[in-house]
């Protein structure tokens, strides 16, 4: 069995995405599976050019702290979360949108990146991705 | 004997290890690939990855702070 890292992406906060983002790519590179599992605030950033549209968990001073954050990280030669995305996918990353969580904040699919989405489930797919993990995280 | 070349000087956490991980599937078995990067985190990274997935590390070496790392897909 290959061993995967599956992450529940609760919080849609910027640097939050962040951790997801490179933990799961970090997963891959190293040879595991990777999934992740956008609900709630998560699943905004799924939105049609939304990925890095999240606010700064900290320090977010009305978007000051987020582009000094950003500038920082331009500097420091950091990937983009479009780029960490893309390179997910590449890698045979799996990503699935809470059905629920489009109910309640009435998401369409077609208000989604569905290009990148290859499921929509709910909690039992969360389980079942996260009963072969040897990972597990919530972000 | 095909040789793959990885140039990831400059690039930071996670770049190195996922544009290796890149090359090494696109790789036929026995293929040669070469990192060359500068992150120093990754030098010791990449060579966990190989070991990982069941494939040859070939050499490491450094010199002014410039790592090269070959492996064998």
């Amino acid at each position: 069995m290959t061993e995967k890292t599956t992450i529940i992406v609760h919080s849609g906060d910027f640097d939050k995405i962040y951790s997801a983002l490179i933990i799961a790519t970090g997963s891959l590179s190293m040879g595991m599976d990777a999934s992740l599992f956008f609900t709630f605030w998560g699943l905004e950033r799924l939105k049609k050019n939304g990925i890095d549209k999240g606010k700064l968990s900290r320090m977010h001073m009305l978007g000051l702290g987020k582009l000094m954050v950003k500038s920082k990280i331009r500097k420091a030669k950091v990937a983009s979360l479009q780029r960490l995305l893309k390179d997910f996918r590449e890698l045979g990353g799996r990503i699935i949108a809470c059905e629920m969580t489009m109910n309640i904040m009435g998401i369409r699919k077609s208000d989604l990146m569905e290009e990148l989405i290859d499921e929509y489930g709910a909690v039992g797919a969360y389980v079942q991705e996260a009963r072969n993990s040897a990972v597990t995280l919530f972000i | 004997m095909n040789e793959e070349i990885i140039d990831v000087r400059g690039e930071t956490c996670p770049v190195p290890l996922v544009e290796t991980r890149k090359a090494i599937r696109k790789a036929s078995p026995g293929e040669i690939i070469t990192i060359i990067g500068t992150h120093p985190a990754s030098k010791k990274e990449i060579p966990m990855a190989v070991e990982a997935m069941n494939l040859t590390l070939l050499e490491i070496s450094e010199n002014n702070g410039e790592w090269r790392i070959r492996i064998k897909a």
